[in-house]
């Protein structure tokens, strides 16, 4: 299995680490091409308005929702979480909108506002540490959503299905839970569309054994 | 200075943190609300805030301040991106100013006319982060033991010219790599050479870079100039008088965005340069007075 990392601007290398500590294979994605050959993707945290231009422009918007429509698991930090979302507040901007949820861009306020926090969350009885870097609010969640975190009273990591998404940046911190339990649900994404393809003469069949690191382009 | 408790490194996180956000993208100079919008259109990753550009300031001459905070002011409410602002070397209270004014970040630069030629700001003060111009390795680890949270290669603002910028990225990777082959015992005195804290200097010889992200500025015009940093290790770039200097900044801005992405993608820059109209002008740094030189600002 591949993870894609969407490497158009943001703190993508970040995520690589991540999946490297993990022993994860993945690929930097800057064009469609590189897009398809992801089993899953990551969308980074940096600024959404740039990355959303090499989205609309460059053919990766078709591309990843070609992903999406193969049923591919994604997973997306603070930019990634803008666009990922249904619908964008402040200003209004395009998005993908593989996730159910409203959400309101730089909500906590300005870079004074960014802070390292902590709190519960499902994945483990430890508090997460939370890093929210002119991050988002999500301020409405469709009746799928599950809530996997809270801070402040807000939910702030959440997953819609196969759709993961934090106003935060796991990425940023030395704990490398969040990005275990997506490599979890990516995987069974792979697995459960491989098994779909196997029972069709299959195109292209996702490779599901190999979780070798593979070198960095 | 702050004590060393968990809150201080909870805000070092948080300042660099932002400058990991900027990574691959480019910064870009405006100095009206109008440009601040072209430039976040076109796909900047940021904007610097600043009554004249580089190529301006260089022409005009007289003393160059931190900017107007109604015009920083004006651009922080045009756009979504983080807006940057510059104060003068030194110059802490322009520093809290712009802190006051909740910019996301500051530039300590030598563009602006110094207000100190001995001592840098004390950056660990500031909630905002900071980031610090330097030529070689030396210079960068001051600045950031002083508490930058990301250092640019200053190559030479407003010139237009690309060799300063490069001079310095490989100034600073080429003594980083040196280090990276030192024994342990040999840091001490490459800390003595360096004039840089030898804590930092361990750090550099152990990881093989810097700890805080490290971008270029200072001469890039075209999209191959912004390729050719990001190949010589640049992690973002800064673009001063290149965009708003050249005849369609806006087809020049988006250009050199697509560039500093694709920057090992040799078609794609090359599809960036195609029908971009005229470059700003340019200087031969070898043609300027000594005394004319911004880069040999800052100590």
């Amino acid at each position: 299995m591949k993870i894609g990392i969407l490497a158009v601007q943001g703190d993508y290398e970040a995520h690589g680490r991540m999946l490297e500590r993990l022993g994860a294979g993945y690929l930097l994605v800057r064009t469609p091409k590189e897009a398809a050959q992801a089993d899953a993707m990551i969308l980074p945290g940096g600024e959404s308005t740039t990355m959303l231009k090499f989205l609309k422009e460059e053919g990766l918007e078709a591309a990843l929702r070609a992903l999406d429509a193969r049923g591919a698991a994604f997973f997306g930090t603070c930019a990634g979480a803008i666009l990922l979302a249904r619908e964008v507040r402040a200003p209004a901007q395009d998005s993908l909108g593989f996730a159910d949820l409203a959400i309101t861009r730089n909500a906590y306020g300005r870079q004074l506002a960014s802070e390292v926090r902590s709190a519960l969350s499902k994945l483990k009885p430890e508090p997460l540490e939370m890093v929210f870097i002119r991050a988002p609010w999500i301020d409405e969640l469709g009746p799928a959503v599950e809530v996997l975190a809270r801070e402040g009273g807000r939910p702030v990591l959440v997953r819609d299905g196969r759709i993961l998404v934090a106003t935060f940046h796991p990425e940023l911190t030395a704990d490398t839970t969040v990005h275990e339990y997506f490599l979890k649900l990516a995987a069974e994404r792979a697995r459960s569309s491989s098994n779909a393809s196997a029972s069709k003469p299959a195109s292209s069949q996702p490779s599901t054994s190999e979780s070798k690191p593979m070198p960095r382009r | 200075m702050d004590s060393s408790n968990g809150n201080t490194k909870n805000q070092w996180r948080v300042k660099v943190g932002l400058a990991e956000m900027l990574k691959g993208g480019v910064i870009m100079d405006v100095t009206t609300a109008e440009q601040a919008r072209i430039a976040e259109q076109a796909g900047a990753c940021a904007v610097m805030a600043l009554e004249r550009v580089p190529a301006d300031i260089r022409k005009e001459g007289g003393v160059a301040r931190m900017a107007s905070p109604r015009i920083i002011r004006e651009i922080m409410d045009t756009v979504s991106i983080p807006v940057m602002a510059k104060a003068r070397i030194g110059h802490f209270a322009e520093a809290q100013v712009l802190q006051a004014l909740e910019v996301d970040f500051i530039d300590e630069s030598e563009v602006l006319t110094p207000a100190d030629e001995e001592n840098h700001i004390w950056k660990h003060d500031f909630k905002v982060p900071f980031v610090c111009g330097a030529r070689n390795l030396g210079e960068a680890l001051r600045r950031i033991a002083e508490g930058a949270a990301m250092i640019r290669t200053k190559g030479e603002a407003g010139s237009g010219n690309i060799v300063e910028a490069v001079r310095h990225m490989r100034t600073i990777t080429g003594e980083m790599r040196r280090l990276t082959t030192l024994r342990g015992d040999e840091l001490v005195h490459a800390a003595k050479e360096l004039a840089a804290p030898l804590e930092l200097v361990r750090e550099v010889a152990q990881e093989g870079k810097l700890p805080v992200p490290n971008f270029s500025a200072g001469g890039i015009a075209t999209p191959a100039d912004a390729a050719l940093v990001r190949q010589l290790g640049a992690e973002a770039v800064f673009v001063g008088s290149g965009i708003f200097k050249s005849s369609d900044p806006d087809k020049r801005a988006r250009a050199i965005v697509k560039a500093a992405t694709h920057y090992e993608d040799a078609k794609a820059v090359l599809e960036a340069s195609q029908e971009l109209g005229e470059a700003m002008r340019g200087l031969d740094v070898r043609q300027l007075d000594p005394k004319e030189l911004l880069q040999t600002r800052g100590w």
